[in-house]
């Protein structure tokens, strides 16, 4: 309740990265590979904490396997990933992930309140079911996201923009302190990606690291802090005002690659 | 035979009695485990288990020269598990689909099934006739025990699944991000097959390799069109099941010749039917009459706000205008215009119209309205 105050206080300001110069996540010679065919290569990255970052590049890139090999949900052939400085199994409740939208039936019977109530299973651990407290926790998320006036809704009957901000709302309601998030803003309207990125926005005010895997070039210098360049190998990566360049995307996409930079 | 008679009959024959108890028993726990299949999208792994258990039958009578049901079914379980991590392995190791891999094993397992079984019959041993029972079941030679075993892994399905509720639903959901909160799915996961596999066993003397998976199937699909609630579409599944079980059992009992599987398959079919056609929310005939509704509506409101469009040129919103002017407005017809001034929006005086206060603004406030309640 109290973390919800003091984040509506603060002004959303994008401009003064919050790094304080904490690795949150460290990821070394990570390779995954698909039937032989690798799809990331080598993958060195350390993401300082307090960052806001998108990661970028072209289809097949690998960036949703980086997510899923980070997060343990693909088994990579050589490679660890260290979330503080220890293996991600035994910090898993400072992590939360918000999976494509498509990766689930929606058609599932169950509510926006009940997806959301999922984020707090992880904390109960086996059997336990969620009480009071993870309600209130997760109305309180669902406030958040604006859908609070949908919690009973069967999610079948919500609009994609509205099913993405129950994606994000259950990963609030884990109060992690890394997020990992599979392009939040795939096929949701302006309104939604403005909220989104809001919130995105407040979470790193309030010291979170936020990694996103991202689409939209034109917006990464309006919206982040921080890029990572991939394109199965690791590109670059760094703050946004030092290496999101057209030499980076020229690498990265192949193409000669013009974006304007809006300062 | 009548109703009354047949159920006095129900309470005091034995036989009759607990074929009833057995296929009610057998629908309930097949009717809930299959929720759980039709949602992860795994509706073909009951038949494909179902088929895996004929070799199973058959290697334990040729091991044990015995027809004993219990050992019968051991040999069942094995090979329908088999035959589900064979499944399993293969989706994971690789790159065929599910699909392939469930045809594969079902096929596979019920070919060698049949040859093992034809090889039996040509022995000279005079036990072997009736094993082919298994293949579309026979309710019949249900005895107590068999009963009581269903009834045991009903209740223990029972509670595994009430202490792992939160955890098999929000696998069901989304197993990935179950995952990413330090759950098992392993585990969970070969929870939930283990069931189906014990249910499907069960049900194989009574319904049969080759039906079994209607009984997983059935009670699920019909539950999930009344509901949208998990734990409700559990318990509908469940009780439609036991219906179809009740209500098959009847049927084939006091007919002659009915074979008591298929009856209780097509009384699960009925319900699907039913379920398809008449439920509120997801049903064919309401969706059908909210469509027309719609339809109807979208009329109403085209004419008003075309109404609206012409009374907005004039000070006077009530200013008539002559019918004639609607004519050529498509979506326009006498009746439209009828239920209008049943409204009370329009008001007609010969051959003219003129729209009400209230019309006037309804018309105005016609899609501002409907903008802000997508929202």
């Amino acid at each position: 309740m109290n973390r919800t105050k003091i984040m509506k206080e603060q002004t959303i300001d994008n401009k003064t990265p919050a790094s304080s110069g904490v690795i949150a996540v460290k990821v070394d010679d990570l390779t995954v590979a698909y039937n032989y065919k690798p799809v990331l290569w080598d993958i060195d990255l350390e993401i300082p904490e307090g960052v806001l970052m998108a990661i970028v590049g072209p289809n097949g890139a690998g960036k949703s396997t980086l997510i899923k090999s980070i997060l343990g949900i693909l088994k990579p052939i050589a490679g660890s990933v260290t979330i503080y400085g220890k293996p991600y199994k035994k910090q898993r409740q400072l992590v939360a992930y918000v999976p494509q939208k498509g990766s689930v039936d929606w058609d599932f019977p169950t509510t926006a309140l009940d997806v959301v109530m999922m984020g707090t299973y992880g904390s109960l651990g086996w059997i336990k079911r969620p009480g009071q407290k993870e309600k209130k926790a997760s109305l309180e998320a669902l406030e958040k996201v604006g859908m609070l006036a949908f919690k009973s809704r069967q999610i079948s009957q919500l609009s994609g923009g509205q099913q993405q901000r129950i994606f994000l709302a259950r990963a609030l309601v884990q109060n992690a302190s890394i997020y990992f998030m599979d392009e939040p803003f795939q096929g949701v309207d302006a309104t939604t990606e403005i909220a989104i990125i809001n919130i995105l926005k407040e979470l790193r005010k309030a010291g979170k690291t936020v990694i996103v895997v991202h689409h939209d070039l034109q917006t990464v210098p309006e919206y982040f802090d921080w890029v990572t360049f991939l394109n199965v190998k690791k590109i670059a990566t760094g703050p946004v005002k030092d290496i999101f360049n057209d030499d980076n995307l020229t690498k990265t996409y192949g193409i000669n690659y013009k974006v304007s930079i809006q300062e | 035979m009548d109703i009354t008679e047949y159920i006095k009959l129900v309470f005091t024959d034995y036989t009759l009695r607990t074929i009833t108890l057995g296929t009610a028993i057998l629908g309930a726990v097949t009717g809930m485990l299959g929720s759980f299949a039709v949602l992860r999208k795994q509706s073909l792994l009951g038949d494909a288990i179902s088929h895996a258990a004929l070799p199973g039958i058959a290697i334990a009578f040729l091991i044990t020269g015995a027809k004993d049901s219990n050992t019968l079914l051991i040999g069942a379980l094995i090979s329908g598990l088999i035959g589900t991590f064979w499944i399993r392995g293969i989706v994971t190791k690789t790159h065929l689909k599910s699909d392939t891999a469930l045809g594969l094993i079902l096929s596979l397992f019920f070919g060698f099934g049949m040859l093992l079984l034809t090889f039996i019959q040509k022995q000279p041993n005079a036990n072997q006739a009736g094993l082919d029972k298994y293949l579309f079941g026979q309710a019949a030679t249900l005895v107590e025990s068999d009963v009581w075993l269903m009834a045991i892994v009903t209740g223990l399905c029972l509670i595994v699944m009430l202490t792992f509720w939160k955890e098999f639903k929000i696998l069901l959901f989304d197993a990935d991000y179950t995952q990413t909160l330090g759950f098992n799915t392993k585990f969970i996961d070969i929870l939930i097959t283990t069931f189906i596999v014990l249910a499907i066993v069960l049900g194989l003397q009574t319904v049969g390799v080759v039906l079994m998976s209607a009984m997983l199937l059935a009670p699920a699909a019909a539950a999930r069109q009344w509901t949208n609630s998990l734990s409700v579409m559990v318990f509908l599944a469940a009780i439609f099941g036991a219906f179809s079980g009740v209500f098959g059992t009847a049927i084939s009992a006091s007919q002659n010749n009915l074979s008591t599987g298929p009856v209780i398959v097509l009384v699960a079919g009925v319900f699907v039917m039913f379920s398809f056609i008449f439920s509120p929310s997801r049903g064919l005939l309401f969706k059908q009459i909210r469509f027309i509704k719609n339809r109807r509506d979208l009329e109403l409101h085209k004419t008003l706000a075309f109404m609206h469009h012409i009374a907005e040129t004039h000070e006077d919103i009530s200013h008539p205008h002559a019918i004639k002017l609607l004519n050529n407005f498509q979506g326009y017809t006498r009746s439209t215009l009828q239920k209008l001034v049943d409204k009370d929006y329009v008001q007609l005086d010969g051959n003219m119209w003129s729209l009400t206060k209230t019309g006037f603004e309804t018309a105005a406030n016609l899609y501002t309205k409907q903008s802000t309640e997508d929202e």
